[in-house]
């Protein structure tokens, strides 16, 4: 069952082409990995699903369980299930992380939050992720350390149970523990009925996770499609012969 | 679908207007005037004479000129005094209707049964309802309209009044003693703490009218005190005047909070005045919310005159389309060991002003004392403006200065990541900003932190695009 369908896709950010022809198809169930050298433009893809505006699309489209949602805005997008891992969360002061979860949740479901439910719900997921209980109570990611930012980002993943989560670059810059933490997270979260986009340089965080399909982005394309040897491959050898 | 704990407001509360009724007006500011509101009163010959001394001072000083544009006001046409069609009741139930159903839907008699010790209610020009909890009349606190202590406590007033806010301070002070008319007045004495806060609240109903209330609070030695001042007035096409006077004596080792909503509507020009004087040991605490008006000059100036005297000032103010809120404080540091933490926060959005001054005055005496001073600013567009005035005086070396001022804009990156976690624009926007005022919110009395949030939510309504 087709979630994500990126059809001949072009976009840049201001007057600078960056994603050049980009084709890209996820069903549920499937984990993705796309790998590339700096600036191929794979921050850029992430964006773009979620209609980040520093962003705009100039040909193609991309639909999400066969809805073109090109015009769609970000919250809208959030709503219809996809969700992005930022490569660095922003700090927001004076919102907790409770509160904004629970804003979050609301706003997504268009429910009211059955308090007790969600918190504890919330106290578990975080025990599983290694945080300490305080950062609940504390400003969103205000003085987080990149782990524990990259930790929340994943803790709002298993709060907001999306369809699609694409994770970008949420290995970068973390030690062995905690992307073993992040691993662990994402296989909580996976199931048959959702997928996962990972962007990543390393294969540290595929390790413990079974993944379907790796895809070299190079200069805005998609020029190799690949199983999980391809990352192996990448990993020993560089992009030097995709270049 | 509510997406906040926070209750909807609506912004019909403010604006609720009562017919136009009052039992005597007074237009323009005149020598007769003066003397016929003093009659009305039946004050005695000296407050009489304070009045005539202070419209000779009026015509005397100059306009300021060196902040926002005073133009449009034009004292010859503010009704300088409207007396309520009520004189002043002890229970709600003998206000009239109207009346009691505007202070009802402000929520104070709730407020006053549940969360305050005494209310002070004044509606135009005068005192409508005030009360106090007879555990405090026992302990010989007395908080009471303005015109009853002229009346009741003569000696106690003319000991003070003026005292800490002269006549001559600028035009406008000099304006609010020769017409002022109602407030409330309190006496703490020594060493009794008022655990429960006082709220007097200053509702201005009559259009092109002026309101010059007069407070005066005394926390005498080893007392303390937490006052709440809330201020309101629905929306008119004609200019509307407040000019008001707060004067604060925080005797030795006493403690003094004194917190303000001020939500009046954009045709108000709000020029008040509020001063402290602190005593050894002493603390004053002010929290302000400015959010009305269409210009605001408002600087509250503590002068700390005893050793260890402590000023801490918590404020924020939210000027939108048309509003120029000219805000900030002065303290003077006059004795050793005193110090001063000032937090100011500004919002400005759709073409709004906000400015904030800080004068921080320390005297050669003042040695081994510390100042703090921090102001964040927050644009929501590129079409509002935000400037910090900074004046500091220091005489001495031995002093502990700090200053730290930030600009911002709103985040672009911040508004998309809530965005992409489903929150609307909207209620992302509004959650950064209540975020910034989250530590104003905190330093208010619970019912307030309430209704700035909604202030923000009703101040952001539409603002969006």
């Amino acid at each position: 069952m087709e979630l994500l369908n990126i059809n001949n896709l072009f976009a840049c950010a201001g007057d600078k082409g960056i994603l050049k022809g980009l084709n890209l198809k996820i069903n549920k169930g499937e984990v993705h990995v796309i790998m590339g050298p700096n600036g191929a433009g794979k921050s850029t893809l992430a964006n773009i699903i979620l209609s980040n505006p520093q962003y705009k699309i100039t040909s193609g489209d991309i639909c999400f369980e066969g809805e073109n949602i090109n015009s769609l805005k970000t919250d809208e997008r959030a709503k219809k299930g996809i969700f992005m891992s930022f490569q660095t969360p922003e700090e927001v002061p004076g919102i907790s992380v409770t509160n904004f979860l629970k804003t979050a949740k609301c706003a997504k479901t268009g429910e009211p939050i059955k308090i007790l439910a969600f918190k504890n719900e919330l106290e578990e997921n975080m025990k599983k992720l290694d945080m300490n209980p305080s950062y609940s109570v504390r400003d969103l990611n205000v003085g987080f350390s990149g782990g524990e930012k990259k930790k929340l980002e994943i803790l709002q993943m298993l709060t907001l149970n999306p369809k699609l989560a694409i994770l970008d670059e949420t290995d970068s810059g973390l030690d062995v523990d905690a992307i073993k933490t992040v691993s662990k997270g994402i296989s909580m979260y996976k199931n048959d009925e959702n997928a996962v986009l990972i962007i990543t340089h390393g294969t540290k965080i595929l390790e413990n996770i079974k993944v379907d399909f790796v895809h070299i982005l190079v200069d805005g394309k998609i020029v190799k499609t690949g199983d999980s040897s391809l990352a192996e491959e990448i990993e020993k050898e560089g992009y030097s012969k995709f270049i | 679908m509510p997406k906040t704990k926070i209750e909807e407001m609506d912004r019909n509360i403010y604006n609720i207007k009562n017919k136009d009724e009052y039992s005597y007006k007074t237009i323009g500011l005149t020598e007769d005037v003066i003397r016929d509101i003093s009659r009305r009163k039946d004050e005695p010959d000296w407050m009489l004479d304070i009045r005539l001394n202070a419209l000779e001072t009026y015509d005397k000083l100059d306009m300021p000129t060196w902040g926002p544009d005073l133009s449009e006001l034009h004292m010859s046409k503010i009704a300088t005094y409207v007396k309520p069609k009520s004189d002043m009741k002890k229970t709600w139930d003998d206000v009239p209707d109207d009346i009691k159903n505007t202070f009802d839907a402000l929520g104070i008699p709730e407020a006053e049964k549940t969360s305050l010790a005494g209310v002070g209610a004044q509606y135009d020009s005068e005192i409508v309802y005030h009360s106090i909890k007879e555990e405090l009349v026992k302990q010989g606190v007395i908080y009471t309209d303005f015109d009853t202590a002229v009346k009741e406590y003569p000696d106690l007033v003319r000991e003070y009044f003026t005292k800490c806010v002269p006549i001559t301070d600028h035009k406008f002070i000099a304006l609010h003693y020769a017409v002022w008319s109602g407030g409330s007045f309190v006496y703490v004495p020594k060493g009794i703490k008022v655990d429960i806060p006082l709220q007097s609240y200053f509702r201005l109903n009559a259009p092109g009218a002026g309101q010059f209330e007069h407070t005066l609070i005394i926390v005498d030695e080893g007392a303390s005190l937490q006052f709440i001042e809330g201020c309101s007035a629905p929306k008119y096409n004609e200019i509307n005047l407040h000019a008001g006077c707060v004067e604060l004596f925080v005797k030795d080792n006493s403690y003094l909070r004194y917190s303000t909503i001020e939500n009046w509507s954009k045709n108000m020009m709000n020029l008040n005045t509020k001063k402290a004087i602190v005593g050894k040991n002493g603390k004053i605490e002010w929290v302000t919310g400015s959010f009305g008006s269409k210009i605001s000059m408002l600087y509250p100036m503590s002068i700390l005159n005893g050793e260890n005297a402590i000023c801490e000032f918590t404020g924020i103010s939210f000027a939108g389309k048309g509003q120029d809120l000219d805000t900030g404080l002065k303290i003077v540091h006059n004795a050793p060991n005193t110090s001063s933490v000032v937090n100011s926060k500004s919002i400005s959005k759709s073409g709004g002003a906000c400015t904030f001054r800080s004068n921080v005055w320390v005297r050669p005496i003042a040695k081994d004392s510390k100042v703090t001073v921090s102001c964040e600013s927050l644009m929501l567009d590129s079409e509002s403006r935000s400037d910090t005035i900074p004046v500091n005086n220091i005489e001495t070396d031995e002093v502990e200065f700090s200053h730290e001022a930030k600009i911002g804009k709103i985040s672009d990156q911040a508004i998309f990541y809530l965005m992409s976690r489903g929150i609307s624009e909207e209620e992302a926007k509004a959650m950064i900003v209540r975020g910034f005022a989250d530590p104003i919110s905190k330093a208010l009395p619970v019912e307030y932190a309430v209704e700035m949030n909604n202030l923000i939510n009703l101040e952001l309504d539409g603002s969006i695009g």
